[in-house]
């Protein structure tokens, strides 16, 4: 701790992994960020980010009730988060994101009020637990500080669950993501999928909650992968791509909390935006530069069509 | 390229027989024409008699009753809110057929799926869709298998003659110069064309077309249509094209599926593209004129809505 932040990595790291709560506070990290950028990925192909946030806003009540009532607060994110995935996936109109013109603000509608709802309750179970203060805060806003074995423990478990699960889903998923009709036409339970991948967004959601906070889960749920979209368009590349920018995003936000007064959700949401506004001004001077035209001109478009004949 | 008579690549044209056959509601085993070499429902690609289709309680259409021979290429003509759409999802059995009997490439429909590629009534792809025209494709080939693709050694094989058949496709549209850009970057023509490429990458033996040329400019729908046309007579599979403007396909067709309310009529495009049978069918003034190189052109108002219709009238 003497010697603080500076440039000889070794040293960093070594100061780092020498306190106990640290050392949990990677570990944790690095799953819920691997799960996050993974998830995230499909979330933001999907176009669900305004789902994926509300099942963190429903971890918040989830977790301050949890705590009222002494139990585990992991175990309030996870069931909560789960529990309004199953409800998110009954609302009508939900797997039929690009069928039609209408249903979706109507969805958005209903997926608000719900998140508002989640809020209330929240800090209504906070004013029942008359605990300290600070409480409030860490939920909302995150922390490194405190993160048991046992956490860890259970978030690994959550953890590799949802990649196994993911990898199971994998191509129906994908197929169903980019062209449900199709994929319906060819036998893909496109309900269910899309069922599943809420379920597993809420146990990302949960778990990425316990060390960004309810409100701050987005830092590793949408800005790596939204970064990884505008950098590449391989599904592949990109889902490894979202995958380590949350990774790098999370130890450098650790690290900086750590050596800082200022608290992780701080870092990792500056950090992740940073990424972001990165990837947006590389998508952006790369489509200028000409490679790849986005609005051709009408007489253009029609040579070009007749030209590939 | 402007084939129009009996050149059918798959040996299995429609007889001259054929040409006199009105499929009607008329009743029992009227969809089963005289031809010769045992042709049975289960020998035809899609063999519909007096078929009816339900959505949300409501009958859209019934006394359904046509014939689609391997190789053919037919366009389902009607006016809107007709279900035109409905008996594309009916023959892929998401819609389920409430009376009369349905034989889709031997089997029940929805049984053999895989063998049939589709191509969905849509708008284009956003332009914020960051996925690959290749991505989209090989989702055509093995995305309705769980998991992820394997690169290891047991399944390389596997995966190598994946990538080989969608090079193929893609030469086969002609989307070599855009198949690896994102396709909300790609125009409306090259977007259908890739769409294409995916529903034929599986080497179907029927495609199933939910208005291909709609939203594109005259130029793609022509270049689109003789792309289809070529797709049907080059790799031998049965075609079935939802339209709303006929001109553009009207060269390649070999049958015209007219649905209305309560039955379907089916020929050759010279006996039902008629200034007579249109404006009966349509109940609404119709014109079939020939262009100066002998192409029929209709000219009308298509467009009336569905309860304006008169019921068509059977002649058994």
């Amino acid at each position: 701790m003497t010697a603080g932040l500076n440039w000889n990595l070794v040293d960093v790291i070594r100061q780092l992994l020498s306190f106990h709560f640290m050392v949990n506070a990677l570990r944790a990290g690095t799953i819920v960020a691997v799960v996050a950028g993974a998830i995230g990925y499909l979330m933001v192909l999907r176009r669900q980010s305004f789902a994926g946030h509300t099942l963190a806003v429903i971890g918040f009540p989830g977790a301050a009730g949890a705590t009222w009532l002494g139990l585990d607060a992991a175990f309030g994110y996870f069931g909560f988060c789960v529990a309004g995935a199953l409800i998110i996936s009954a609302l009508p109109g939900v797997d039929r994101r690009n069928a039609g013109l209408g249903g979706f603000s109507e969805e958005s509608a209903a997926i608000g009020t719900v998140q508002a709802f989640a809020l209330a309750c929240g800090f209504l179970f906070v004013g029942l637990y008359h605990g300290f203060l600070n409480g409030l805060n860490n939920l909302l806003f995150g922390t490194i500080i405190g993160i048991t074995d046992q956490q860890v423990l259970v978030l690994l478990i959550a953890g590799t669950g949802c990649l196994v699960a993911l990898v199971a889903l994998g191509r129906p998923l994908l197929f169903s993501t980019i062209d449900p009709d199709v994929a319906r036409a060819r036998g893909v339970p496109t309900r269910l999928v899309s069922t599943a991948f809420l379920v597993l967004l809420g146990i990302a959601a949960g778990g990425t909650s316990q060390i960004t906070g309810s409100l701050l889960v987005f830092a590793l749920l949408v800005a790596p992968a939204a970064a990884a979209t505008r950098l590449t368009a391989q599904p592949a590349v990109g889902l490894a791509l979202s995958i380590a920018l949350a990774v790098l995003i999370t130890w450098m936000g650790e690290t900086f909390a750590f050596f800082s007064p200022y608290p992780i959700g701080f870092w990792v949401t500056t950090l992740g935006f940073a990424i972001f506004l990165l990837a947006t001004a590389y998508r952006g001077i790369t489509d200028r530069a000409g490679r790849h035209p986005t609005i051709p001109s009408p007489p253009q478009r029609a040579l070009s069509e007749s030209t590939t004949r | 390229m402007n084939r129009r008579g009996s050149d059918v690549a798959t040996g299995t044209a429609p007889g001259p027989d054929l040409a006199g056959v009105i499929h009607t509601a008329a009743g029992d085993s009227v969809a089963q024409p005289s031809h010769g070499e045992g042709m049975g429902p289960d020998r035809e690609v899609v063999w519909l008699s007096g078929a009816a289709a339900r959505l949300g309680g409501q009958t859209i259409w019934s006394d359904v009753s046509l014939t689609v021979r391997p190789g053919q290429f037919v366009a389902i003509l009607g006016p809107n809110g007709v279900g035109k759409s409905t008996l594309l999802k009916a023959i892929l059995g998401l819609v389920p057929i409430t009376a009369g009997q349905a034989r889709v490439l031997g089997a029940k429909p929805k049984v053999r799926n895989a063998a049939i590629g589709y191509l969905p009534q849509r708008r284009a792809f956003d332009p914020g869709v960051r996925i690959r025209g290749v991505d989209i494709i090989r989702l055509g080939w093995d995305g309705d298998r769980w998991g992820v693709p394997l690169p290891t050694l047991p399944w390389a094989h596997r995966s190598r003659a994946a990538r080989q058949r969608v090079r193929e496709v893609i030469a086969l549209v002609g989307a070599q110069s855009y198949a690896h850009r994102p396709v909300g970057q790609c125009s409306g023509g090259e977007q259908q064309r890739l769409l294409i490429a995916q529903a034929l990458v599986r080497r179907p033996e029927l495609l199933l077309l939910d208005e291909p040329l709609d939203s594109l400019d005259v130029t793609s729908q022509a270049s689109v249509s003789a792309l289809i046309q070529s797709v049907c007579r080059c790799e031998g599979v049965a075609v079935m094209l939802v339209a709303h403007d006929i001109n553009p396909i009207l060269p390649y067709l070999d049958q015209v599926i007219f649905l209305a309310g309560h039955g379907a009529v089916m020929g050759p495009p010279e006996q039902i593209i008629t200034a007579e049978t249109l404006t009966m069918l349509y109940g609404t003034p119709i014109d079939v004129l020939r262009d100066h190189a002998g192409r029929l052109v209709v000219v009308g108002h298509q467009d009336l809505p569905f309860q304006q219709l008169p019921r068509p009238r059977h002649e058994p």
